[in-house]
Order: C-alpha cells, then sequence, then structure tokens
C-alpha cells in the first residue's frame, strides 16, 4: 500500500515527537477487514518508525487484553507507559484529518511531557470512589475536536479513576446514533451527561464532580 | 487528509515567569496574531494568550479575500499566520481559556483557567466572536441533534440527507458550498437579500437540488424529541408561512462578541461590541481591542489583522507616553 505519511508530513510529525521523553506501547485491536483498520494499523506503524520510543503491539478481539482494556469497537488502539500499564487513554477509530494533532499529543504525554494541568485537577479527581468514562466523539474534518480528545485523554492520564476515549464518528455509526450525535465534538461523560463544543477543563471537572 | 497543527510551536517559558509584559495578547485570531507580530517588531514583550490558535479561520473551508494569497483553506492561512509569528519568537500559550481580566494599579491581570496570572501594562483584547443564534423556539432543543453552528464540523452527518443553510453572507453561502459535497439537497432559507461575494453566488450555480428562499423569516425548529425534522418559515413576499421538513439546519448569520470578559472595564454597544477609536483603544486607557468583537460592521480577516495592527502600533506609543 502506498505510504500514508508523506515526506513532509513524516518529517513534522518526527520533528514534534524528537522531545518524547519516555517509551510508550500502542496496543491495536483489529478484526478482519473492519473499516479503516487496514489504514490506522499503517498510520500506527508508520508513526512509529518516526520515534525510537514507540512500540506497536497488535491484538484481536479475542484476546485477554481487548477484555483487559475494555475493547469492544475496532479499529481501536490505546497507549501503554512506559511500564506498560493502561492509563485509560484509547482512540476508536483512525485519528487522521484533524484528529492526528490529538494523537500526536497524546504520544507526547504518555511519553512524560508535561501538560501543564494545576496541581488542584488531580486533588478533585481524588474525590471520585468509582472510574468515570469520557467519550468525545469527533469527525476527522472538525478543528475544534482534537483539544476536547486532549481534555479527555489528559484526566486520564491525571488519574486512574478517568478512562478517555475518542470516537469517531463516522466509522461508528451504530454507537453514534445511540448517543445521538450529529454535532461534534460531542462528550459524553458516564454515558449520561453531555457537553457540546471545545471546553476548558473546568467543564469537565464540574460534570465529573456532579457524578461523585 | 492529515491536517497537523501540533507541531507548529513550542510553548515558551516566558509564561512561566511573572515579569511584566509591555502588550499581552488575548485572543490567537487574525486580529491577535498579527498585533503581536507588530508588537515583537517594535520590540515590545509581547505574549499571545488562546485557547486555540487560528480564531474563527478553523470555521472556513476556502478564504479567497486575501490580497496576494489565492484559494487557500481557513485552517492553512491560519498555519500560515502563526508560521510568520513564530518566526519572530512570539510566544503563544495555548490550551487555556482566560476566566478574567482586571486593572489594577495601572497594570492589567489576566487569569487562566489554571489559576496562572499574568501581567501587562497594555492589553489587546481580540477575542472575535461565537456563532449568533436565532433565537427561535426548538432552536437549543436540536442544537446538535440537527442544529449545527459550523459546517465544517457536521457535515459529514448529513450525507445524502436535506439540510436548511440559514444566513445570506459570505459565511451562509460557502455553507452551502461545503455541504453541496454531502448532502442530497440544500435550501437556503434568509430573512433578506444576498449579502454574499458574488463570486461565491456564482458557484452555487452549479449546485443541483440548491432552493433558495429570500425574505423569508425562519420561525421555529421542530422534530420528534430526538433529531429535528424541519422548520417552519414565513414567506414575506407571498405573506404565508411555510413548512420544509429537513434533517439539519446550519445556522451561519454571523457572530456575538465574546466581550464579557472586558464588560466592566470597557464600553461596548448594545450588541455587546466593544467599542473603539481610532487606535483600536478602549473606554479604559491602554485596554485595546480589534477584530470581530469590536463594533467594526465588517468582519473580514483582513480588516481584523489590520486592526491589531493598528491595535499593536498606537500600544508601543502609548508605552512610549505612560511611562
Amino acid at each position: 500500500m502506498e505510504k500514508l505519511l508523506n515526506e513532509d508530513v513524516s518529517k513534522q510529525i518526527k520533528d514534534y515527537l524528537s522531545p518524547m521523553k519516555n517509551n510508550i506501547t500502542l496496543v491495536l485491536f483489529t478484526e478482519g477487514d473492519c473499516q479503516t483498520c487496514k489504514e490506522t494499523q499503517q498510520l500506527l506503524l508508520e508513526v512509529s518508525q518516526l520515534s525510537d520510543k514507540i512500540t506497536v503491539v497488535e491484538k484481536d478481539l479475542k484476546s485477554p487484553e481487548a477484555k483487559e482494556y475494555d475493547i469492544s469497537l475496532t479499529p481501536s488502539f490505546v497507549i501503554l507507559n512506559d511500564e506498560g500499564v493502561y492509563q485509560g487513554v484509547k482512540f476508536n477509530g483512525i485519528p487522521a484529518g484533524h484528529e492526528i494533532n490529538s494523537f500526536l499529543s497524546a504520544l507526547m504525554d504518555m511519553s512524560g511531557h508535561d501538560f501543564g494541568f494545576d496541581p488542584s485537577v488531580k486533588a478533585r479527581l481524588d474525590k471520585l470512589t468509582r472510574k468515570i468514562n469520557i467519550k468525545v466523539f469527533v469527525t476527522l474534518s472538525c478543528p475544534h475536536c482534537p483539544p476536547a480528545v486532549s481534555n479527555a485523554h489528559r484526566l486520564a492520564m491525571s488519574h486512574p479513576m478517568i478512562e478517555g476515549e475518542m470516537i469517531e464518528a463516522q466509522t461508528f455509526p451504530e454507537i453514534s446514533n445511540q448517543f445521538n450525535v450529529s454535532g461534534v465534538p460531542k462528550i459524553i461523560i458516564d454515558g449520561t451527561r453531555e457537553l457540546v463544543g471545545n471546553q476548558p477543563i473546568e467543564a469537565f471537572l464540574k460534570e465529573i464532580e456532579a457524578l461523585a | 487528509m492529515f491536517e497537523i497543527s501540533v507541531d507548529k510551536f513550542k510553548e515558551s517559558n516566558i509564561f512561566e515567569t511573572t515579569e511584566l509584559f509591555d502588550f499581552l495578547v488575548v485572543g490567537g485570531g487574525p486580529a491577535g496574531l498579527n498585533a503581536a507580530l507588530y508588537a515583537r517588531r517594535k520590540g515590545l514583550k509581547v505574549g499571545v494568550l488562546t485557547p486555540e490558535v487560528g480564531g474563527q479561520l478553523h470555521n472556513t473551508s476556502e478564504v479567497d479575500n486575501y490580497i496576494g494569497i489565492q484559494n487557500i483553506k481557513g485552517g492553512a492561512l491560519s498555519d500560515a499566520f502563526l508560521k510568520h509569528t513564530l518566526e519572530l519568537e512570539v510566544p503563544i500559550k495555548t490550551g487555556h481559556f482566560v476566566i478574567k481580566i482586571d486593572k489594577v494599579d495601572e497594570r492589567f491581570e489576566v487569569t487562566l483557567d489554571n489559576q496562572q496570572v499574568f501581567y501587562a501594562k497594555t492589553l489587546l483584547y481580540a477575542t472575535g466572536g461565537s456563532p449568533r443564534k436565532l433565537d427561535i423556539p426548538g432552536e437549543e432543543q436540536y442544537a446538535n441533534i440537527g442544529v449545527s453552528y459550523c459546517t465544517t464540523c457536521d457535515a459529514p452527518f448529513f450525507k445524502n440527507e436535506h439540510v436548511i443553510v440559514s444566513g445570506g453572507g459570505n459565511s451562509a453561502a460557502e455553507s452551502v458550498i461545503d455541504l453541496a459535497a454531502w448532502a442530497s439537497k440544500i435550501t437556503v432559507v434568509h430573512r433578506s437579500q444576498w449579502r454574499a461575494d458574488q463570486i461565491l453566488l456564482d458557484q452555487h450555480k452549479k449546485i443541483p437540488n440548491l432552493t433558495v428562499h429570500l425574505e423569508t423569516q425562519l420561525k421555529e425548529v421542530y422534530g420528534d424529541g430526538l433529531r429535528m425534522k424541519g422548520v417552519k418559515a414565513f414567506d414575506k413576499v407571498n405573506q404565508k408561512e411555510i413548512d420544509i421538513p429537513a434533517d439539519g439546519l446550519f445556522i451561519e448569520i454571523g457572530t456575538i462578541p465574546k466581550s464579557d470578559l472586558i464588560q466592566h472595564l470597557a464600553e461596548t454597544n448594545e450588541q455587546g461590541e466593544v467599542i473603539v477609536d481610532r487606535d483600536q483603544m478602549t473606554s479604559c486607557p491602554g485596554l485595546f481591542s480589534a477584530g470581530d468583537v469590536t463594533t467594526q460592521p465588517y468582519k473580514q480577516i483582513i480588516i481584523s489583522a489590520g486592526e491589531g495592527a493598528t491595535a499593536a502600533l498606537a500600544a508601543t506609543n502609548y508605552i512610549i507616553h505612560h511611562s
């Protein structure tokens, strides 16, 4: 297959990833010839070739890892930290178009780059007594979506009680319809509470605290 | 296929200091970035605070009225502005929203949502606008379940469906062109006549299944509770109510100025637009404003950029005369 990342884009990504600190692992789940599975696999492999700190591991839905990371859609992938620990950072569907930005941010953040959250964020999440899932529905043509995805992922990296997942709405119409998505970014917290648009981290925290 | 913007800059550690800025810019659209460029060239200690770089440029698919640059995507023009600004090593802090602006003892205090506070001798407020709403029954109920304010974001949800575009300016005309790639049928409903550039309206002639209702006022969005199903409107020429069943409504009727953070400091007009003088200075000395948040009636990229330049030059003079 032809390369997804042309020379210019590859160079930009390589430069961007050069300050990565720790090793990370991408665990990709695919199933047969599912929509965008091949492209997602190829994207992850091409990006991993641009940094020696990125390893890609491929699994299927029957693997114990799929259960461990609660994977039900394909393609999906999670990003593990340098100790191989899942910190709740998940992508469902290919992070192409504008979403390449939330993907690259997540790689940097997971490798130990400081994303500048105030310490009070973790303190507020410490009050959680159960796990909270944050879904961020996106389209690849949405310029306001990557910051919303990054916020969800950074909250997940800040606290073990939070899981953040990007869901590419066109690839997964069923779950998009289930949550009645026809405008993005649409943020669903714990399956019930909704935020629309690129929201400050405070808006996420208020919704999460309302659930606690 | 890949719209990379994340790698275009690295945050400067200038924002870790508590040093006083000469000129602090709130907003990263054309006005804010051009102001930062001009201020930096003048040798001012400048910084930009913005949740996202590019502002409303990202809601624009094609820009073809910025002289010297033909047929460029809104995002690409934003990248070009950013690249030029960064070549002068202007520090830009993104990812955080400004939540408070005050003036204390002749200096401005700007607080971010992470509680960081910055201080400046002069401040440019260039936050632009957020999409204006129609304020009709059903609009809020069906927001994001049929009603959309971002064509580039949401057009893919309306593949082979019938959508309505509300508005008569360039944004509405461009929205029609963008939606033509997805929707099977497009209907424009606008309360008066087209104000859009003729060059855009000429492109509409190539779009099949485009119907235009001018002099028609939207009255109501209706649906089944889960999704919108259509709109009711009033045809002012024929003096009759019309019902248009449709799957989506894209509202492109301009912006509401995001002036809330300085309304306690500077005068605004009835619409909430910040009132400025010929130097782009507000009624609050040292506080400048530029772009779509001001009373300037023609909301255009090149005009916002020009206003940013004026503000930076005027702020330079202001600092000389007040220090």
